[in-house]
């Protein structure tokens, strides 16, 4: 009898396992839409204190600090506005040139704003969990930028009010990336090392290519999921592999994974 | 079955993986994120039920994968394989030994990372797998090691703080009593 009810119990989670493992796609997400539920008001409460010794911080501020504040963004304010100006005019200049070789027009960029509520609790993983979902407008495959503007990786799943990011580094994560010397070689970045997370691989360069250290990396904007422009690192150092066939290189992130808090959401 | 019990493996289980998905200070100290889940199930499996068991493995897997990018499900089989065993010999381990926790949690910790590795693999999933990853299992396994006797005294100490107390007899009973008299009854 006691050896039944113990091959009974172990049969029965067994089964759900298999269950759950065979389910499609589609169900499996709204399962774990429902499932991760359950954790938004710890979520909601961990976001709160996290933000109580901010706001703590900023009331006890002197107003001496406040106004010297106060005057500094005046002054970048001035700064910017007079940059933005300059932007209007070259961003017409542009689609003057682009409407004389008949190319469509560039849609500038839309920005939202998220908050990293959450990290993959897997190391195998590369993934965050923001919290913008369907409800803010967001789909799969959606770009996400660091809060200074460079790449950071992809919406993967979306739920009613968070949402998954898979970074760049993670294995499913594969950009198509450029580096900006004068051939302009191209390449795809992988995932990079387990521990450091502000390396990753970019392979499949030119035998060829003319790499140096301390070039700039940028999205191609080939693969249709990444416009192109969006910086992503430098490099660091390269190596022929396969006998000579291609180069791989590393590359060194500019947007620090290890500490993400806020970030874009791209809408292109 | 103690249904306090119960109750509280499973919140602690569930506070345990938010704690995974939030805190990012092992990762930033130790390069790896740990997992409490292995050390709770050893707590589970030498003083719970197989209901318990059960359910921990289930819903703590379910829990893992939902903020993780695990396939739902996946971690489900590796807690169910090491609360099973464990279960089976609990009445030949010394469970109240701190040494027997940490050994205990140890191997629990080691193989349950290892185990789902080896399912999503099988699945043909891409992984981040490296030498580092080395690293990240002996930071796992070191962590769940010490972690699962302060699991077990957590846990007792809720027990007796929250939960109900066992009724002791007391050893005398009335229809036992010797009753001496010279009246002969």
């Amino acid at each position: 009898m006691f050896k039944q009810k113990n091959y009974l119990a172990l049969g029965a989670v067994v089964f759900v396992a298999i269950i759950l493992l065979s389910l499609p796609t589609r169900a499996t997400s709204r399962l774990k839409l429902a499932v991760g539920s359950w954790f938004l008001p710890l979520f909601g409460l961990a976001g709160a204190a996290q933000q109580l010794p901010a706001d703590l911080a900023d009331s006890v501020l002197p107003r001496r600090e406040l106004l010297r504040q106060i005057d500094a963004l005046r002054r970048e304010n001035q700064q910017l506005r007079s940059q933005a100006v300059q932007s209007i005019a070259i961003a017409r200049e542009n689609d003057q040139l682009r409407a004389l070789f008949n190319r469509a027009k560039q849609l500038p960029w839309r920005l939202k704003m998220a908050y990293v509520i959450g990290r993959d609790p897997a190391n195998w993983w590369r993934t965050v969990r923001i919290d913008r979902g369907s409800q803010d407008g967001l789909t799969n495959n959606l770009p996400i930028l660091s809060a200074e503007g460079f790449l950071v990786g992809r919406v993967s799943s979306v739920n009613d009010h968070d949402s998954q990011v898979v970074l760049v580094g993670d294995p499913n994560c594969r950009v198509s990336a450029l580096v900006e010397n004068s051939a302009r070689d191209m390449g795809v970045l992988i995932a990079g090392g387990t521990l450091d997370t502000s390396l990753v691989e970019l392979t499949y360069l030119a035998s060829s290519a003319n790499l140096k250290p301390g070039q700039s990396v940028i999205t191609s904007g080939l693969g249709g999921i990444f416009p192109k422009g969006i910086p992503i690192g430098q490099i660091v150092d390269s190596r022929s592999v396969e006998y000579g066939l291609y180069t791989d290189a590393r590359v060194k992130l500019n947007a620090n994974l290890g500490s993400l808090e806020q970030v874009w959401v791209l809408f292109p | 079955m103690n249904p306090f019990k119960t109750i509280l493996i499973l919140a602690f289980a569930f506070l345990a993986v938010f704690g995974e998905a939030t805190l990012s200070a092992p990762r930033h100290w130790l390069g790896a994120q740990i997992d409490l889940l292995p050390a709770l199930m050893i707590y589970a499996a030498l003083n719970a039920g197989l209901p318990t068991i059960a359910l921990l493995a289930l819903f703590g897997g379910i829990w893992f994968d939902t903020l993780s990018a695990n396939p739902l499900g996946i971690s489900i089989l590796p807690l169910a394989a090491i609360g099973w065993p464990v279960y089976l010999r609990r009445d030949l381990i010394l469970r109240d030994l701190p040494f027997a926790q940490f050994v205990l949690g140890a191997a629990a910790s080691a193989v349950a990372p290892v185990l789902t590795l080896l399912l999503l693999l099988s699945g043909g999933k891409e992984l981040l797998l490296g030498w580092g990853t080395l690293w990240q299992w002996i930071v796992m396994t070191a962590v769940g090691a010490v972690a699962t006797p302060f699991i077990f005294s957590l846990m007792d100490a809720c027990n007796r703080a929250l939960g109900y107390q066992e009724r002791i007899e007391p050893g005398f009973r009335l229809d036992r009593e010797i009753r001496r008299s010279r009246k002969k009854l």
